[in-house]
Order: structure tokens, then sequence, then C-alpha cells
């Protein structure tokens, strides 16, 4: 498990806190640096009709956007810069995780449960700028007789206050293991030698492929749960 | 509260740091959390400022202006489109005006050179009812002449055949009075 091992770069220390520039921070910073790059030199020639970069841009911006108009609506697009930079973080540092010798921030807990509960407070946050008290009413759901509401408040409150915790293990729990299953499979390589290591590696190939959807579909799935609970806050529709 | 809290983080460590000499997980040592978050906060609040800031109105931009020019141009189609409409319209409507016109034109002729003909004949009649009327009276005219005259021979003849008769001379008058009863 040496590939998810935090090693400190350049220790720092503030206020006594350790916030040490690590390994973790180095991929965030490149994530950081790449992503408005990206876009800066796609978006450059601003052309009326998109070459294949400039498309690519295009392409995310929409899908993004239109994630955020289906899900939440119209109303929804003024937390559009914010959901598109959660997905654009993540999907990032997923695939950044695949590069060898690099590291995946998202295969820590810490960062992914971080992400999930800003997730969280800000949309509640928001629920409660919107609606004020009546934000409480998403516990209590239409059409469900009154002697099951005791049980049911309960369990959408729980459900409710669980939601950074299956937010954020999922990402993690993916990015980890197919990590680990890479670092698996490709020291079943090196053992197994010459003659047989061919059979792990065919199999490392297809399945770093399946890494690439998996690092893509969770930053998707990361950022489309992130709309619908955002679809609650704003427009409180009952499930 | 967080006396607890700490204490729970106090053993999470001792038992992340004695794990870690077991070999195990890595993302579960206390001690590597503070530096991930702080990094964590100051990459991704960055990160959001530039792209809500610089990146994201700028392809906003470019979207809006492609939508705009889309838009202008199907704008002009339509505008295009309805000015040939029209011009078709007003091509088919000076058409069948023509038409009505052209129709109009060949109706009044027809019937001015009908109107014409019929005073010409009417004219032509009149004109040949005067003639007959004229030669009509001409001729009960030169009856009555003829009838007249016949009178005056008889009347003559009738007094020179009795003076040749008589040997006495007899006025013209006088036989006229005398034969005007059988005359009559």
């Amino acid at each position: 498990m040496q590939q998810f091992e935090i090693k400190r770069l350049i220790p720092i220390e503030l206020f006594g806190y350790d916030v040490s520039f690590t390994n973790a921070s180095l991929f965030m910073v490149i994530a950081l640096a790449i992503i408005p790059l990206f876009y800066l030199i796609a978006m450059n020639r601003r052309a009326l009709v998109p070459g294949r970069l400039q498309s690519t841009a295009e392409l995310s911006y929409e899908f993004i956007a239109n994630m955020v108009r289906d899900i939440v609506g119209e109303k929804g697009m003024k937390y559009f810069p914010w959901i598109f930079t959660i997905f654009m973080f993540i999907l990032v540092l997923n695939l950044l995780g695949l590069l060898p010798y690099s590291f995946t921030v998202t295969s820590h807990i810490i960062v992914t449960f971080a992400l999930a509960a800003m997730v969280w407070l800000i949309i509640t946050a928001i629920g409660f700028m919107n609606h004020g008290v009546g934000f409480l009413k998403l516990f209590v759901p239409d059409g469900v007789p009154w002697w099951l509401l005791p049980i049911i408040v309960v369990i959408e409150l729980i459900s409710y206050l669980i939601r950074p915790i299956s937010h954020s293990v999922r990402l993690f729990a993916n990015m980890m293991a197919g990590h680990a299953m890479l670092k698996v499979f490709a020291g079943f390589v090196i053992g197994l030698g010459v003659l047989g290591g061919w059979a792990p590696l065919v199999f490392l190939v297809g399945f770093t492929g399946l890494e690439l959807v998996v690092a893509f579909l969770q930053a998707f799935i990361f950022t489309v749960l992130t709309c619908i609970y955002l679809n609650d806050a704003v427009n409180m529709h009952h499930h | 509260m967080i006396a607890a809290i700490s204490a729970l983080l106090v053993a999470a460590a001792a038992a992340g740091a004695h794990e870690e000499k077991a070999g195990g997980l890595p993302q579960l040592n206390p001690a590597d959390f503070a530096p991930q978050l702080a990094w964590l906060a100051v990459t991704f609040v960055l990160l959001y400022l530039v792209l809500s800031r610089v990146t994201l109105p700028r392809i906003g931009e470019v979207l809006e202006e492609r939508r705009d020019r889309v838009q202008r141009d199907l704008d002009a189609a339509e505008r295009f489109k309805g000015e040939t409409d029209a011009a078709l319209a007003a091509y088919e409507k000076a058409l069948s005006d023509a038409r009505q016109k052209a129709s109009s034109m060949a109706k009044e002729v027809r019937d001015r050179l009908s109107a014409d003909t019929e005073s010409e004949r009417s004219k032509i009649e009149g004109e040949l009812a005067t003639k007959l009327a004229d030669a009509e009276t001409r001729i009960a005219a030169t009856k009555n002449k003829a009838l007249a005259s016949v009178d005056e021979i008889a009347a003559e003849t009738a007094s020179a055949v009795v003076g040749k008769l008589l040997g006495e001379e007899v006025s013209p008058a006088e036989v006229k009075k005398a034969i005007q009863p059988a005359a009559e």
C-alpha cells in the first residue's frame, strides 16, 4: 500500500498545525495548474467554429451546464461554477492518479470526505437560505400516513445526515480499489517473469482502460449526486 | 465534546501509527489529515476562483456569441423568406389584377363595339325609315297630283269633247263642276 502513502516533500508548520507540502499537495497543485491552463490554451482562439481542443473545452462546459439545468433547473445555474469546479477537480485528480509513479489524491478518504462535507454544508446552508425553517419539510415527505411519520422523519433525517459519508466513501473506495488492483497485477507481472507475466500484463492493459472509465464515472457520479442534493435544497422536490 | 473528539483522534493516531508499522492503510493515518485538508482547501478555493472568474465566463461568452450568431442568421433567413413570400404574393396579385383588367378592357371594347354597331344600325334604320316615309309622301303627292291632273285632263277633255259635240264653248270649270259628282 506504499502507493497511497503520504510523503512530506517540504515540511511546513503553521500555527502549530502540520501543513507540509506533500505528494498529495503536489498533485492538487498540478490539477490547479493544468485545468485553467487547458482552458486557456483551448479557448485561446475563441473561434466561432471551434477546433478539436476548443470543442473539448466547450463540451465539458455544456456537459456540466446541461447536468445542472436538467437536474436543478435554471435556478441552479447560479451554482454552476461551483459544480463545474467539483467535477473538473475530481476528474483531473482521478486521471492523474492513473499515471505511473503518480499519486491519487482522491484515493484518500479524508480528501473525498472533506469534499463531500463541503458539498453537504454548502447545500444545507443553501436550503435554509432559500426556504428558512421550511427546509425541514424535506424530512416530511408528502402522502405518508400520519402514524408512519415518526419513523419516516427519523429515516429521512438519518439518510440526510449520512449523505456525506456515502458520497465520499463511494469515490474513495472506487479509486483505492482500482489502484490497489492495478498494483497487485503489476506485481504479478514482475513475479511471473518473462514467461508467465504476459497474462497479467494483458489484463493490466484492459484494466487500465476500465480504470479510465471509472475515473470519469466516479467524478460524474459525485457531481450528479451533488446536483441531486442541490435540487433538494433549491426546489425542495420530494422524492 | 471537543475533549471526546480529541481523545478519539489521539487514539486513532496511536492506532494509525501502530498500524503503519503493521502495514495498515496509509489513508487512515490522522497525522496526514491536516496537510491534506489544508492544501485541499487552498487548491480547491483557488481553482474555484480561477474557473468562476476567468475560465467559465470566457467559454460562456463564446457559446453565447455563437448562439446569437446562429439566431441572427436564422432570423435573417426567416426575414428573407417573408420577403420572398410577400414578393410572390405581390406578383400573384399583379397577375390577377392584370388579368382582371384585361378582361374588363375586352368587355368594354366589346360593349362599345356592340353599342356602336347598335347605334349605327338604329341610325341607318332611322334614315331608311325617313327615306321610306319621304318616298311614301312623295309617292302620295305624286299620286294626288296625278289624280288631280286626271280630273283636270278629264275636265279639259270633257270640255273639249263637249265643245266639239255641242259646238259651244264650255268652260272647264263648268265641266269640272258637272263631273265632280261622278268623280267622287
